[in-house]
């Protein structure tokens, strides 16, 4: 069995919603190995988002713990998670959320503004992550000049800018046709088999499910597992 | 420094509304640096008065002359080292535009009494020998494109000669000058014996005295008592510091501080509050990408920063701007206007009260949206967008 990299034991988390609690995540528990490729289903409102929060330190649960990386994200304080998100986790959204005012490579850069590195060192960085996503030649362009699937690329490249060892994404496919679908999530294959990426994403879509190497079901508050064809 | 493009790229963001913020800031500080330097060349009196030196004028008013005599017993005052006097002749130099200070005075006593007019020995000596020769400042040679050898005819609207005269023609002597720029030397400075011997009426008098107390005497016990051995004479006297003289004569114009506070307090706040909802709508656009970039790792503290640093950015720019542009006219009014109203000037304590000022108000600009955007729920705002 490989290390596991991300656990979450006994996790609940429940909101308030004026007088009344609403439990979204109930004694949830989940083990993802290191290089896996987890895919999460289910209907909306089930926790799927959620789940993926409380694994990008975005959120805490309101009982049990979620441990990253070694890192036991329910006794950090919000600094610390955010330095310790910066390092460690790639988020990649269905609305692919690139900062509109900076061209690609310099959307590329920005988790790399909270590092050490030198202008030209940022750069470099940022350059290599678009030719892994394939867009090294549209680097200058900024988001209103590039295609839905480029701009989901472009948000790969500053998921993976920072070699952070597991990715996140929330529907990464939700707002593109299925070609350009396909793209991405053969390109998210390749970060997962090529790069030993831990990739763990949230879908609506079976067929984006299939794949990932194994897919879980949400459904009020807890997983069920069911192993990819 | 490395958020700066980033910081300068979200200002830029809506530019029609960036550039009209900066072009209010732009007026705001160009208004400032104008009132800044009329306030300092009204003020520049008091800004430059020596605590040493006191003026002695007729109590009645600056305008009636104190009688010749009393130079001597002033002297002779306990605590007076040094005494000198001046007069206002009140030409001017070939159009009746031309006005600028003239005061007959005795060359070597008041040329002691100003050290900070500063001078090569050969043409103070020239100018002590030459009793029809003249002195000016550096502003007025200038001004009026004077060189010493000159002959510089000034029209009397006072002060007639014996002979019906009005034209009083002098030799230029010397130019000297004062290192601080504060210092006014739009002046011109005559021999009293040539004025003395000259004029038609007055004679006997002077404008008034000024005085130099002795090193750890009390300025105002020295002035009480020249004003105490003049008491219940036809010409008594006031006797008061450089300052207070400076700032009693500024008065006779108005409370230009008061004014210029108050023009500049109306502009601070409208601008404050211009500003202030373009930082606001700016942020409440960008919702989104701030959650993001806190998802990405920037801190609270971060976000704050660049939401702070771009309000303060927006701020300097045009405060820059209007002080840069400022500083031209004010360079061209001095020219214009220098010998009317000597010390107009931007000075390096304006520039850095405005500068502050430019930060001050983008922090207070900003702050609001700036804390709004720091307490961001990324999951809230996430889900909004």
């Amino acid at each position: 069995m490989s290390e596991i990299l991300a656990r979450l034991e006994d996790v609940c988390r429940t909101y308030q919603k004026g007088r009344e609690k609403v439990e979204v995540l109930h004694q949830l528990n989940l083990e993802v190995p290191k290089g896996d490729f987890v895919a999460i289903m289910g209907p909306s409102g089930s926790g799927k988002t959620t789940l993926l929060n409380l694994l990008g330190g975005l959120d805490k649960p309101t009982a049990g713990t979620v441990n990253v990386g070694g890192a036991e994200l329910s006794s950090m304080s919000n600094s610390q998670l955010s330095r310790w998100r910066s390092t460690n986790i790639g988020f990649i959204f269905q609305f692919y959320n690139l900062l509109p005012v900076l061209t690609a490579l310099r959307n590329v850069e920005l988790p790399l503004l909270l590092t050490d590195f030198s202008s030209s060192e940022r750069v470099k960085r940022a350059s290599i992550a678009l030719d892994i996503v394939g867009l090294a030649d549209r680097a200058r362009h900024y988001p209103r000049e590039l295609s839905g699937g480029e701009e989901q690329r472009v948000a790969i490249a500053r998921a993976i800018v920072s070699d952070p060892a597991l990715l996140l994404c929330d529907e990464p496919t939700g707002d593109l046709d299925r070609e350009k679908a396909d793209e991405i999530l053969r390109l998210l294959q390749v970060l997962n088999r090529e790069h030993g990426k831990t990739i763990v994403m949230v879908t609506h879509d079976a067929q984006a499910a299939e794949f990932a190497n194994r897919t879980l079901h949400c459904d009020k508050g807890t997983l069920e597992a069911r192993v990819a064809a | 420094m490395k958020y700066f493009r980033l910081i300068w790229k979200n200002a830029w963001r809506k530019k029609i509304r960036t550039s009209l913020t900066i072009l209010s800031v732009f007026v705001a500080f160009l208004l400032f640096a104008l009132l800044s330097a009329i306030g300092f060349a009204f003020r520049g009196g008091v800004d430059v008065a020596d605590a040493e030196r006191l003026i002695v004028i007729h109590k009645v008013s600056l305008i009636n002359p104190l009688p010749m005599s009393y130079m001597n017993r002033i002297a002779a005052t306990e605590g007076v080292a040094s005494v000198t006097h001046a007069s206002w002749f009140g030409g001017y130099y070939q159009d009746p535009r031309n006005q600028f200070p003239q005061f007959p005075i005795d060359p070597k006593s008041y040329l002691d009494m100003y050290p900070e007019f500063t001078m090569p020995t050969d043409q103070i000596q020239a100018f002590e020998r030459n009793r029809t020769g003249a002195i000016v400042g550096q502003d007025l040679a200038t001004t009026y494109g004077w060189k010493i050898g000159d002959r510089i005819p000034i029209q009397a609207t006072i002060w007639t000669k014996a002979d019906g005269g009005r034209t009083w023609e002098f030799e230029l002597e010397g130019v000297f000058s004062s290192d601080d720029p504060r210092s006014s030397t739009a002046v011109l400075l005559f021999q009293y014996d040539y004025f003395e011997e000259a004029r038609a009426f007055g004679k006997g008098t002077v404008g008034w005295y000024i005085l130099r107390v002795e090193s750890g005497a009390d300025p105002i016990q020295v002035a009480n008592a020249i004003d105490l051995q003049f008491a219940n004479s036809p010409n008594e006297t006031k006797t008061s510091t450089e300052a207070a003289f400076a700032q009693s004569f500024m008065k006779q114009f108005g409370n230009i501080a008061l004014i210029v506070t108050l023009i500049l307090g109306a502009v601070f706040f409208t601008l404050l509050l211009v500003s202030g909802n373009t930082m606001s709508q700016s942020v409440r656009e960008r919702i989104s990408e701030l959650a993001v970039l806190k998802t990405l790792g920037f801190t609270d503290r971060s976000v704050l920063g660049i939401v702070l640093s771009e309000s303060v950015l927006i701020m300097l720019l045009g405060g820059l701007l209007g002080l840069g542009l400022g500083w031209l006219i004010i360079q061209g009014l001095a020219q214009q206007i220098g010998s009317f109203l000597p010390g107009i000037f931007l000075s390096p304590k304006a520039i850095v009260i405005g500068i502050g000022m430019m930060i001050g108000a983008g922090i207070l600009a900003g702050i609001f949206p700036a804390l709004k955007a720091m307490r961001l729920s990324i999951i809230d705002a996430l889900a909004r967008a």
